[in-house]
């Protein structure tokens, strides 16, 4: 991820970049099979709890810990409480997913106006601003995001302002690198020469003109915030219940896998094919808005 | 380079001194008290016990104390464990911790590069293929449940190594905690590699290289490597952060005496001696690597000028 | 299907297991590896208060009384004692041969010096309480008396006075905790706190501690100044810290554990079938229960409390959720309860034998009489320690009362807190209901359970619950001299309470575990005490 802030964007981008960008990125096909395949796990997440007879909260305690079950339509087998595990699965890709996508935009808000603002500025407001960032790079994190979580009674929007707050930091970085770079652009210097406000160069024209490096570290941040809510799980930390979440049953399946091996499985699944999504997406992303991969 | 090594160290006691203050008073807002039981505790027993911990003076008197303790290297008692101070306890773990994540993360960078190089030689083959799957499914599989299907295959169904425990620091008992730890890193950083190498490898001077004859071997030793891993250098930092969270994880599973585990224990116990030792700790160490990493970079790019 | 699967697996597993198990026993073990859940917080027998403190200072340190094999109070420290006709005088008469580890003998000083050392407001033990029945303890604890006012003497160095508030004949058993324990009074003021350590601690017990690497292990090696030092058998015991419960059975499968602390909700029922026979299930004396705030509405109507009481199927609870045999609950004080002398008939509340279907059908009753309805549900809240059985039990919980009353007339809201925010919560009344668990391993004296509730007992009292009935019937107990009479107090008190319900009993508890065939010297108990120098490799 801090890699990219050492690449150098390639040119001004204008609208033919971003379709050229596109053109390229459809022709990868492991990221389109990557995307497809979000968008189906994302459908069956929002729609599949509908298709089962069960609800998520209903205990079954003639059928505790049951595995996959035909007959009474427990596709995925029953958990510990006997509650259906196909919906618990799927409504628990919603929780994940959110928290994902969520955190994920709260640390883009954060970082992209943080991290333009420091590049464009510069000189001393830079050095500040950096050095907060600094400051921050060295606090060992999972100690503030568990403080976070306990001081609010683990919340459900605290969940994605804690986590979104703390990986704002790589975000901010990187748009200050390549803030600095694209200020020194000929529309950027010619906008100034007008005398077009400092803040509405940002906005106007720095911002947009960030979108390639940004959307690259969206789809590789998500699946690593999926991942952090699954530790968060493993301390003890998780949603609370009757929600659930893909790290609060894999957390679950795995103290059992030896004796109920599907309530670890179906999750883990899950999460394993969402984040291998993500991660090709986010490398097919990369390949197509960088040239000079090509 | 020395001044920028110098101006980075200044900011050394700042920025612990920030953390610090902020971890402190954190520590205290968040409800939960560490002298909480469940037995009825007579009021003259808890007014000791506060007293004993000063926590019966007000917060900012605690706070200069404390700061003036840590000034003398005095981290103070543990709340929880009562028979050891907090600096015995960090030192009586680091060994631990220490071995188990550096050799992690040492494993984990020479692998990691040596996957990514020979994927990245190979593009689009099935080494390649093979390789990057093996990278995503490392990624893929939280170490919560990595580790314990490890122990089940090499301790319980094969018996080769030890499910758990420290074994006075017997070789036989690292390995999967170490393995457990480095997968997901292995992966990262192959995939870094694989990346950049590709792109040095297209990289004018590479092609100039080769267009002389140099031998592939020496092309990639000599020229591409080391352009290749600017991007695995900058993600150590990154990378320490990771073994830090991983170690939480698996030295809990492994019953390791680390002290990755103090660190949520301690906070969710409310050790607030123990908490803050942890984490002024590995600031230290995130600093100092974070430097450390930095000058590397340094070294490695030239196009890079510091200060 | 589901049996195949499951057995296939197991199957597997346990092949391996035996195979390394096989390897391992080719000569007689001499090393006992004991998980231990957390890693003891202290060794200090006066500061230490779980658990696994207990476990390892059992092995390390012997009291006046001690545990039999079998947990029965036998002879330890101390060879004989004598009560004084009304009660209020034990006189203990200690063993001529009893001998610290660094030979030095083992006096009734030591003892003296260690009560103390308990009730002193400046050690500020949490476990101080224990010793309120000796003359003036609570006094000195509150710091309105000396230390040296505690009414235990040492007339020479064989005989020990303990002076008692009242009659209590269960001092004796209560005498066996670690608090009591005596500890070598030139090693502690040599050393300070740090006389814990090993090669700092002197101890009078079988073992005496080799090494202490703290979240690894705790070594001890046979005492050999112990007097019975030729009947301990096992010459090395390891205590192993095991906070991963899934991991721990992992260790135990690899052959690197014999004992152990516990076993995962899960794993009980399949573990019990497919390790026959290293499966080990016993009654714990204590229960499972939940607190109402009763101050606070709508907790505070009686009506409310019987009902949600009735409406749970506990039967279920415990073949469904818990799984390791339990003993549903019907009482505040479990099962088997007595004085040393004279047994605690077992008090149940009155719809215990009712079917399920009038229970429901009563409790309907109670909740619309209480006034909700679909319209104007009563909301309820759960609070829990993260921990997933409680997290199991208060999902079940919700489902039970959302069957038996219906249309979310009732609906359950489950709040899960760290430990230390559950135990500040519940101490400051902080909640609605709670789950909660107390366990009376010290001694199986009914008071030990009852007092919790009494209304001066201050955060303990976790209900908030004052009724002068049954303070009155507890304090006339602890006067009682004829130990009959005592017991029939205490019932009645029971009664009282199970009558308010301020409290809502779910189970009593047992202890599963995986103890190595091989193993033996054991008698599982109530308490749940082992003592190691009993144990012996086949």
């Amino acid at each position: 991820m801090t890699a990219l802030a050492t690449r150098s964007p390639a040119g001004t981008r204008g609208r033919s970049l971003w379709q050229d960008a596109l053109r390229r990125l459809a022709r990868n096909k492991m990221a389109m099979i990557s995307l497809a395949l979000l968008l189906v796990i994302a459908l069956v997440c929002v729609v599949g709890p509908w298709l089962s007879p069960h609800s998520m909260t209903r205990v079954y305690w003639s059928r505790v810990s049951i595995p996959p079950d035909f007959a009474n339509q427990h596709w995925f087998g029953t958990d510990g409480n006997g509650r259906d595990l196909f919906v618990r699965t799927l409504a628990g890709g919603r929780i994940s997913l959110m928290v994902g996508v969520v955190a994920t935009l709260v640390s883009l808000v954060i970082g992209v106006t943080y991290g333009a603002v420091a590049g464009y500025f510069g000189g001393r407001v830079d050095d500040a601003m950096m050095r907060i960032v600094d400051i921050l790079y060295s606090v060992p994190f999972i100690f503030f995001v568990i403080l976070l979580f306990v001081f609010f009674e683990r919340n459900f929007l605290m969940i994605f302002v804690a986590i979104g707050a703390v990986v704002w930091l790589d975000m901010a970085r990187i748009v200050r690198g390549q803030a600095i770079s694209l200020k020194s652009r000929e529309f950027v210097e010619a906008a100034r020469a007008t005398g077009v406000p400092g803040w509405r160069i940002v906005t106007r024209h720095i911002v947009p003109n960030l979108l390639g490096p940004v959307v690259v570290f969206v789809t590789l941040t998500v699946p690593q915030v999926i991942l952090f809510e699954s530790f968060l799980s493993f301390i003890g930390l998780g949603i609370q219940e009757p929600m659930t979440s893909w790290g609060v049953l894999i957390n679950d399946g795995a103290s059992s896998m030896s004796t109920a091996p599907w309530a670890l499985v179906f999750p883990a699944a899950f999460l394993a094919l969402t984040l291998f999504c993500f991660n090709y997406l986010g490398d097919g992303l990369r390949d197509a808005l960088d040239p000079k991969d090509r | 380079m020395i001044r920028y090594t110098y101006l980075r160290l200044a900011w050394f006691v700042p920025t612990l001194f920030v953390i610090i203050t902020l971890s402190f008073f954190l520590m205290r807002v968040v409800p939960g008290s560490p002298l909480a039981t469940e037995e009825n505790l007579p009021a003259a027993i808890r007014a000791n016990l506060m007293a004993a911990y000063h926590l019966d003076r007000p917060l900012w008197e605690q706070y200069l104390r404390y700061m003036g303790n840590i000034l003398r290297g005095d981290f103070g008692p543990s709340f929880q464990y009562n028979d050891y101070t907090v600096t015995e306890l960090i030192w009586l773990g680091f060994p631990a911790s220490m071995q188990i994540g550096g050799i992690a993360i040492l494993a984990a960078s020479v692998i990691g590069v040596m996957l990514g190089t020979v994927a990245a030689l190979r593009q689009n083959s099935w080494l390649d293929h093979s390789i990057m799957a093996g990278a995503m499914t490392g990624i893929t599989i939280p170490n919560f449940v990595m580790a314990p299907l490890l122990t089940l295959l090499f301790a319980v169904v094969l018996g080769w190594l030890p499910a758990g425990g420290w074994g006075r620091g017997a070789w036989a008992n690292k390995v999967l905690p170490i393995v457990a730890l480095a997968l997901p890193q292995i992966a990262y950083i192959a995939r870094l590699t694989r990346g950049s190498m590709i792109e040095v490898l297209r990289s004018n001077h590479v092609r100039t290289a080769r267009a002389k004859g140099m031998p592939e071997t020496i092309v990639v030793a000599r020229h591409a490597v080391r352009g290749a891993m600017l991007p695995v250098v900058s993600y150590l930092g990154p990378a320490i952060a990771g073994i830090v969270t991983g170690s939480v994880v698996i030295e809990r599973i492994f019953g390791l005496p680390g002290i990755g585990r103090y660190f949520v224990e301690g906070a969710l116990n409310r050790d607030y001696t123990l908490v803050m030792g942890v984490v002024i700790f590995y600031a230290v160490i995130i600093i100092v690597m974070n430097l450390i990493v930095d000058l590397l970079y340094a070294v490695l790019d030239p196009k890079v000028r510091l200060g | 299907m589901t049996t195949i699967f499951r057995r296939g697996l197991t199957r597997a597993l346990m092949a391996a297991t035996f195979a390394t198990v096989l390897a391992g026993s080719a000569a007689a073990q001499t090393v006992l590896n004991r998980g231990n859940g957390a890693e003891p917080q202290t060794l200090d027998p006066q500061r230490a208060t779980g658990v696994p403190e207990s476990n390892i200072l059992r092995d390390l340190f012997e009291t006046l009384t001690t545990n039999a094999v079998d947990g029965k109070t036998v002879p330890g420290a101390a060879e004989s004692w004598t009560f004084s006709g009304d009660g209020l005088t034990l006189t203990f008469r200690m063993r001529a041969d009893g001998k610290w580890s660094n030979a030095d003998p083992v006096t009734a000083e030591d003892f003296v010096f260690a009560f103390r050392r308990l009730v002193d407001p400046q050690t500020a033990s949490r476990f101080a309480w224990l010793a309120k029945p000796i003359v003036n303890a609570d006094a000195i604890t509150k710091g309105q008396k000396p230390v040296d006012q505690l009414g235990v003497s040492a007339p020479d160095a064989r005989t020990l006075v303990v002076r008692l508030e009242s009659p209590t004949p269960y001092i004796v058993d209560a005498l066996k905790h670690n608090a009591f324990a005596p500890v070598h009074r030139p090693t502690l003021q040599q050393h300070g706190q740090q006389f814990t350590r090993p090669g700092n601690l002197v101890t009078n017990g079988a073992y005496r501690l080799t090494e202490w690497v703290p979240q690894s292990h705790v070594r001890l090696e046979k005492n050999a100044n112990f007097h019975d030092a030729a009947g301990v058998r096992i010459p090395t015991v390891m205590h192993f810290p095991t906070v991963d419960r899934a991991q721990e059975v992992t260790r135990y499968r690899a052959g690197e554990l014999d004992w152990t602390y516990e076993l995962p909700v899960d794993q009980i029922q399949p573990l019990a079938q497919s390790m026959k026979d290293h499966f080990s299930n016993e009654l714990y004396f204590g229960t499972y229960y939940l607190t109402l705030q009763v101050q606070k509405a709508p907790y505070s109507d009686p009506r409310v409390r019987a009902a949600l009481a009735m409406a749970i199927d506990r039967k279920t609870i415990v073949e469904q959720i818990t799984r390791g045999g339990e003993i549903p609950a019907y009482s505040w004080v479990p099962p088997g309860a007595n004085d040393g002398a004279v047994a605690y008939d077992l008090q149940v509340a009155d719809f215990k034998d009712w079917p399920m279907q009038r229970r429901v059908a009563e409790a309907r009753k109670l909740i619309a009489d209480a006034g909700f309805t679909a319209r104007n549900p009563l909301k309820v809240e759960f609070l829990f320690n993260t921990n997933d059985t409680h997290r199991r039990i208060g999902i079940g919980l919700a489902s039970m009362w959302e069957e038996a009353f219906g249309n979310g007339v009732v609906q359950t809201e489950l709040r899960n807190v760290e430990w230390q925010v559950y135990l500040d919560s519940t101490a400051r009344g902080e909640f609605g209901m709670a789950r909660a668990g107390w366990i009376g391993a010290t001694f199986p004296d009914a008071s030990y359970f009852l007092e919790k509730f009494k209304g001066d007992a201050g955060e303990a009292n976790t209900s908030k619950w004052a009724n002068p009935e049954y303070d009155r019937l507890l304090e006339a107990a602890m006067r009682e001299p004829n130990p009959q009479k005592r017991q029939d107090m205490m019932e009645q008190a029971e009664q009282v309470m199970l009558k308010d319900m301020p409290i809502i009993p779910i189970y009593h508890y047992t202890r599963a575990r995986l103890i190595r065939p091989t193993l033996t010297g054991w008698v599982r108990n109530p308490q749940d005490v082992a003592p190691s120098r009993y144990m012996v490799f086949k």
